[in-house]
């Protein structure tokens, strides 16, 4: 039995889909003392490329996954362990890792599938990560965003907390009318999902549109939200870059989606090939041109944003935090509004996600 | 919710959806149900492939056997077109289209100009294509560029099973006349396609690989040939960026140009002979609009100007291959003016 002061950093997983990932660069050597936070590496999948952040602290004794080679979720990627530990017990502890890295146990087919509820009438999609009891962590995707988007975060999140990422009706997986696309639709659909769960109360998370979406729910029932975390979220002042908003529903080739795409991060590096293709593949699904058609007329009063969002939250008592991505360039960070600033995008929860986490938790406690 | 299928089934569930949407759609051909007019088995083939098999049960009455005369089901196929129905005909290989020449060039591509447009149709004609089933030289042509040759017919060669179904929906829900082209070595490759109906415009090429050295346009079966030309292009150091361009009719030169642009770079791998062909045509095409661009010559690789032989060993010699693939990129790249 090996100390159990020995601990392993492992290839995370990133989203349903990631099955594997390279470590493209380590930022820490073998002796390095690290904490919980420090960015360890920069991993890249077939969809996306991030910075790991360690999950471990203590002295990193050696460092198993070589760059640039592919290994399966799950993968010991580090050891970390006190100084006292021997250097003999490392040892096999990484050899243990290797034999199972070996034996192909890993990577396997365990990884939790998503489901399908029935809420007024429309097919949900949704994912739960996490089995702690007490009140659920609820993710709510932005305009032509899907569950996936919270692929950094909703895997943290679920060490301590029951989280659920839904795709909001015309997105995802989920059925592609979206009725009248109100706020009130798209909130009565997350209410319809907390009782489908039997959520009497839960910690609401919302981007962009979904911000202003679970802004609403507060709005609608008070005592069901025990907390709100906003990033980037519409409907707070009245700019936004109408042009990207209508280009995104519009556009049905690479060439016109990939230049959009790019504003969404500030780092256009962000855009890959497999995100565009991602995002087509969705865009060309029967009904969604119809879903994103009619909730730019929720989005927008011509070229102005049409939803008042400190509005909703006027009588709101449950704790209300704001998070923005300095280098917004879909929806400005607005003036007079007492928010968190983070370095990224409209992405935010992708771009920095180590940081749009910390917010989250401190959130839901 | 996307799930592993083959690019048959990917056909098959295509055909099904739309036949389901839309009751304009029938689908007929030589044993696409299978038994008509026998005792025994209704539903026994689905096609020489299988590919329209159980259709029959779910859509009794518009799936129908048809006489093995090519000209008298396409021109049916044509008429009921023009007639307000949406008829997928399939052409077993699609080197018996020429007993059928003149109902699809010189009638249904022609109806939309020849009528002030006011008249559409709205027909499919699915076909096999291509070489590498040992089946000789009148069942392994790949005749594309005959059919890309002339307008108002629209061609689509999808590389795989997600494509396949998109561009067929595409196709059915299409005004013109469209030559859908299945290679019949890719009924068996699978891969994830979404339950959900879906279409991939024409004319939309898909950027299958990035690289920033070469571009490799390549259609069909090729498109697997030139992958793994990449993968081990890559181990030498020279990232190449495919471009399948899924339909030939409409072309998405613009992605190509575009690509070509950042790399200097052409190979085109078709399958076809060389003359006249998809290869001589983008090849050509890339030469008049981006020649300035261009670092070295633009590199053909098809087919040799012959019949498909029948002998396995000079069927697989006909076939471009990945190493051959290779050494055009090699061409191209260690090209000094």
């Amino acid at each position: 039995m090996a100390d159990e002061r020995i601990q392993k950093v492992t290839m995370p997983k990133w989203g349903l889909s990631m099955k594997t990932g390279k470590v493209i660069e380590w930022f820490v050597a073998e002796g390095d003392t690290i904490v919980k936070g420090d960015d360890l590496a920069d991993i890249e999948t077939e969809k996306i490329a991030g910075t790991l952040e360690s999950p471990r602290e203590g002295l990193l004794r050696r460092i198993v996954a070589e760059t640039g080679v592919e290994l399966p979720v799950g993968a010991t990627l580090a050891v970390v362990a006190p100084s006292d530990v021997a250097d003999e017990e490392i040892e096999s502890v990484v050899a243990e890792a290797l034999a199972q890295l070996a034996s192909g146990e890993l990577g396997g087919d365990d990884e939790p599938a998503p489901r399908i509820a029935e809420i007024d009438g429309r097919s949900i999609s949704y994912i739960t990560l996490g089995e702690a009891d007490g009140d659920p962590v609820v993710l709510v995707h932005g305009f032509g965003g899907d569950k996936n988007s919270w692929l950094f975060v909703q895997q943290p999140l679920s060490e301590s907390h029951t989280v659920h990422a839904l795709d909001l009706p015309g997105h995802g997986q989920s059925g592609k009318d979206v009725g009248d696309g109100s706020l009130d639709t798209l909130a009565s659909t997350v209410l319809g999902f907390l009782d489908e769960v039997g959520a009497g109360r839960a910690h609401l998370v919302g981007h962009s549109l979904g911000g202003a979406v679970v802004a609403a729910v507060a709005a609608r029932a008070p005592d069901r939200v025990a907390s709100l975390t906003l990033l980037a979220p519409a409907g707070f002042g009245q700019d936004a870059d109408a042009e990207y908003l209508r280009g995104f529903a519009a556009a049905s080739s690479r060439r016109e989606l990939k230049p959009l795409l790019g504003r969404l991060f500030a780092d256009e590096s962000q855009v890959t090939r497999q995100l565009v293709d991602d995002l087509l593949k969705y865009k060309r699904l029967d009904g969604v041109a119809e879903a994103l058609r009619v909730l730019l007329g929720t989005l927008l009063d011509g070229d102005r944003q049409a939803i008042d969002t400190p509005a909703l939250l006027a009588g709101v008592p449950a704790p209300v935090i704001v998070v923005w991505g300095g280098a917004d360039r879909i929806l400005p960070v607005p003036e007079g509004v007492k928010l968190s600033r983070v370095d990224a995008g409209h992405m935010l929860h992708m771009e920095a996600a180590g940081d749009v986490l910390r917010h989250i938790q401190s959130a839901v406690g | 919710m996307a799930r592993s299928i083959s690019y048959r089934e990917a056909i098959n569930e295509a055909l099904d959806q739309e036949m389901a949407r839309d009751p304009r759609v029938v689908v007929f051909g030589e044993d696409n149900v299978g038994g008509t007019g026998s005792p025994g088995e209704m539903d026994a083939w689905g096609g020489v492939l299988g590919v329209t098999k159980g259709l029959y049960g779910k859509h009794p009455g518009r799936v129908m056997d048809t006489p093995i005369s090519e000209s008298a089901f396409i021109g049916a196929a044509i008429g009921a077109a023009t007639g307000g129905l949406r008829p997928v005909a399939e052409l077993m290989f699609i080197d018996f289209m020429g007993v059928c020449f003149d109902q699809i060039f010189n009638q249904a591509a022609k109806f939309r100009y020849m009528f002030g447009g006011k008249a559409v149709t709205p027909v499919v004609i699915r076909t096999m294509w291509g070489a590498g089933l040992r089946a000789a030289a009148q069942h392994s042509q790949s005749l594309l560029p005959v059919f890309t040759h002339i307008p108002g017919l629209k061609v689509a060669a999808p590389s795989n099973p997600y494509d396949a179904k998109g561009l067929l929906i595409a196709a059915i829900r299409d005004d013109d006349p469209v030559i859908f082209a299945e290679h019949k070595m890719l009924y068996e490759m699978t891969g994830e396609v979404p339950e959900e109906s879906y279409v991939i415009p024409f004319g939309e090429a898909n950027l299958v690989r990035e690289g920033a050295d070469v571009t490799i346009v390549a259609i069909g079966r090729m498109v697997n040939t030139a992958t793994e030309a990449a993968a081990e292009l890559a181990g030498a150091g020279i990232e190449a960026e495919i471009i399948d361009p899924r339909t030939t009719s409409p072309l998405d030169l613009d992605t190509i140009l575009e690509s070509v642009e950042n790399t200097g770079r052409l190979v085109v791998v078709d399958e076809s002979n060389p003359r006249c062909s998809l290869a001589s045509d983008i090849g050509a095409s890339v030469a008049q609009e981006a020649f300035g661009s261009l670092r070295a010559p633009i590199q053909l690789v098809t087919g040799p100007h012959t019949p498909v032989p029948f002998a396995d060993s000079l069927e697989d010699l006909f076939i471009p291959d990945a190493q051959k693939v290779i050494n055009a990129v090699k061409t191209a790249v260690e090209w000094k003016k």
